[in-house]
Parts: structure tokens; sequence; C-alpha cells
């Protein structure tokens, strides 16, 4: 199975999202902003980072290359997609995903290892996790706070929408602590924090077993390929 | 030279730290100001005097690209010839 990730200029955490594709036992594609072509890829993933420098708005000018014109096409034909962070962001702003994300209610840059809770494992990215559970990945942002109106929040509660909650603590000043969200469908899937980080024993958040061997991201690209070949 | 400009601020009821950060600053600074919000102002330039379409193309770039309306409004688009 081929996932494709995506680098824009200013992406940071593409080496680490193709890694976690790899450790989870799918190949991993690059696929590159100008291209239009998404070489066969069956899902795709948009990494962390600081696409275009955080010019204008987070994700916004990214949202306008000539790769995401396809996914964006694609993924409303249900490609798998993921946006981690940045990805997160370049999906608000391509509309595949509702509401936005504004700069950390307290105005600090976060770096922590956080605890979610997986809210709906009924996506491409989340069916290896069990429903409720709590799960520690990191969290790395400046512009990570979750708004959205007051309509457009009671849609996302009431079709099951949320599928990630911080848990814990709120480190942003997210409305309805969302750390995640997923579209109707289920394909696309976009959050804050990075469980491409959390993948490999020894390079993984702390846990209470031992130090750094935390791998709860290793689940998300599990869950893509287990839906790919049931697909 | 001719130009349009797009002038765009955050919502006026979401939280704007930037605009509460120099706000803070001003009043250590002894101003008696109350609150500031900071917005962007985004100049279009043109080699020729901006035409009806140009504004109406302006308009619509301000709306779909240079703000999101979920967190920012397009307070004005004008021509400044």
């Amino acid at each position: 199975m081929k996932i494709g990730v995506v680098t824009f200029p200013g992406t940071l955490d593409d080496r680490d999202a193709a890694r976690a594709v790899r450790l989870a036992g799918g190949e991993a594609v690059s696929l590159w902003h100008a291209d239009t072509n998404l070489h066969d890829v069956d899902a795709v993933v948009l990494p962390g980072g600081f696409s275009y420098g955080d010019y204008l708005r987070c994700g916004a000018i990214a949202a306008q290359a000539p790769v995401m014109q396809t996914i964006i096409e694609k993924a409303n034909e249900g490609l798998p997609v993921l946006g981690i962070c940045n990805g997160f962001q370049v999906l608000v702003e391509s509309h595949l995903l509702p509401g936005g994300l504004i700069r950390n209610e307290h105005q600090h840059f976060i770096c922590r290892d956080q605890k979610l809770i997986v809210e709906n494992v009924d996506t491409a990215w989340t069916n290896q996790f069990t429903l409720g559970e709590e799960i520690t990945i990191p969290l790395k942002n400046g512009e990570g706070g979750y708004i959205a109106d007051g309509e457009t929040l009671k849609r996302l509660e009431g079709e099951g929408l949320i599928t990630f909650r911080y848990s814990e603590v709120n480190p942003n000043g997210s409305m309805n602590n969302i750390a995640g969200l997923r579209n109707a469908r289920g394909n696309v899937v976009g959050l804050m924090p990075h469980p491409e980080h959390a993948v490999e024993p020894g390079f993984g958040p702390d846990t209470k077993v031992a130090m750094r061997s935390g791998v709860d991201g290793l689940k998300f690209f599990t869950s893509v390929l287990k839906s790919l070949v049931e697909a | 030279m001719p130009k349009i400009i797009v002038e765009v601020m955050p919502k006026a009821d979401l939280l704007d730290p930037q605009g509460k950060a120099v706000g803070n600053s001003l009043k250590r600074a002894g101003h008696n100001v109350s609150t500031v919000r900071i917005g962007k102002r985004i100049e279009l330039h043109f080699d020729h005097t901006p035409t009806e379409a140009d504004l109406e193309a302006a308009k619509k770039a301000a709306a779909d690209f240079l703000s999101n309306g979920v967190i920012e409004d397009v307070v004005a688009v004008t021509v400044e010839a």
C-alpha cells in the first residue's frame, strides 16, 4: 500500500511521517507541493511544519498549492487523508474540515507529551483504536486553538465528528477540548498533536513501563493500511 | 502606484492574543487605552488604474483567500488611485 507524504516549502515532519508509514508496514511516497499528480498513492498524509512560513494564515497558502487541488478532489471521492498539525490547518483552510485554528490562548508555543481521548473509531485513520481509549502523543504548536461557530460545534458534537479530545489539560484553548476532527465519510482526519513522533520504542513519549517507549501514534498508520486492505 | 487595499480584522468576539499583548505593553508604557486589536492591511498593486472588474476580483480574493471567514472579517476593500 502506497501512502503519499506531501512536502510543501517549510514542511518539517515529512520524513518522520514517511518513517511512520514504513514502520506500520506501508510504502511511503514523497509528493511535492507543485505536482498535481499523486503517483497512484492509496492515501495521503499532510505533515506538520510551517508551510510557506505560516504567511497570511497557517495553511492558507498550502491550501492553494497545485498538489492540494488534486488532494481536495480525491478526498471528496473518498481518498484517505490525514492532516497533522500544520496539515490539520491545511485541511481547514481547504474546507475539507470545518472551523479554524488560531493562536494558543496563552500565546506561547507548546511542546509536550499530550494525553488524548479517542472519541471516534469509525475512520480510515482510527479504526485500530478502542472507543474512549486514552493515548499519549507529542503536541507542538503555536496556533492550535480550535474554533468554530456555535452551529458548527453543535453539528460536530451531534454527528460524532470530533475524533480526539484533549485529556486532563486543554493546552491551547480549543473549543470543546477539540484536538482532532473527521469528515462525515471518515476518510479525512485532522489533528494538532503528532502521531508520527510516537511510533518506535526509544523515540516516543515516556510511559509507565519505560522512558520514550510510547508508540500510540503507530495505530493511525496501521489503521489506514487496514482500511485500504478492506476497501 | 494605483492600488486596491484590503483590510482584514480578527472577528470581534474572538480573542486576539497579539492585540492583547500589545495592549498590555501600551498600558505599561502609560497609554490610556482600553483594548488593542491587530488586523492586516494587504495592498494589491496595479500598473493601471484599477477597474470595476479589478475591484470585484479583489473583493472575491479578499473573501476566499486573503481572509478566513471563520476567524476574520474583511472590513474594507478600497481603491487608492
